[in-house]
């Protein structure tokens, strides 16, 4: 009964890790694999995996100040996400990693992003203007 | 007509009538506060990096709320400094 509840109600998850930025370009993607594998093996499923690459920290982390960052989505019950975690922090290319829970405005937010649409407008006001704060 | 400009000017005069404001969120319509976006979670930070009053930007509360959650998780992933200065 409990385990027919979690597979029938996948929850929507996002992954966003920095690896470190000493890694290769085949080591940098070997590692996105692992992880995928784990969870498409814990019966989760990548709903989109983006490898946004080298971007500079905001702050240095390890005393480096540029990260390789990889964001991915995916559906999974939510035993998966401790799996995932405990695998993550064993891993010594990992610097940081955060796993968000989305919500279905959150999931509709990135699918409207991923085809490059910025923000959404509701007919009724549709007044763009960009108030600043003094 | 000259008692309406003599009562004008026994009343103090309004020196300040700024445009009311408002929840830019519930304005758009927008649902979902992106962590991502660092660019747009600027406009609700000061120079260094934090963030501002409710009384300064008109959001409503419960999208100050998804603010402050989108900065802080901003922060974690080095997206956003917690502390610096000239930001903008």
């Amino acid at each position: 009964m409990a385990t027919e509840t979690t597979e029938t109600k996948l929850q929507s998850y996002e992954l966003m890790v920095i690896f470190t930025p000493v890694l290769a370009e085949e080591e940098y993607k070997t590692a996105q694999q692992k992880f995928t594998d784990l969870i498409t093996k814990n019966g989760g499923a990548i709903v989109h995996s983006d490898a946004m690459g080298l971007r500079s920290l905001a702050y240095p982390i390890d005393k480096k100040t540029t990260g390789l960052y990889w964001l991915v989505e995916y559906q999974a019950a939510g035993n998966v996400n401790a799996i995932l975690e405990v695998q993550m922090g064993r891993d010594e290319s990992i610097m940081r990693q955060m796993i968000t829970r989305l919500d279905k405005y959150a999931v509709e937010f990135n699918e409207r992003r991923r085809k490059g649409i910025k923000l959404v407008h509701t007919p009724k006001n549709v007044v763009e203007t960009e108030e600043e704060e003094a | 007509m000259a008692k309406q400009n003599d009562i004008k000017y026994l009343s103090t005069a309004r020196v300040d009538n700024r445009p009311k404001k408002y929840c830019r969120f519930k304005k758009l319509g927008i649902k979902y506060v992106d962590y991502k976006d660092a660019e747009f979670l600027k406009k609700f930070l000061n120079e260094q990096g934090k963030m501002l009053p409710r009384r300064i930007t008109g959001n409503s509360l419960k999208f100050q709320r998804k603010v402050a959650t989108a900065v802080k998780k901003a922060r974690q992933m080095a997206l956003l400094p917690y502390v610096t200065d000239l930001m903008k």
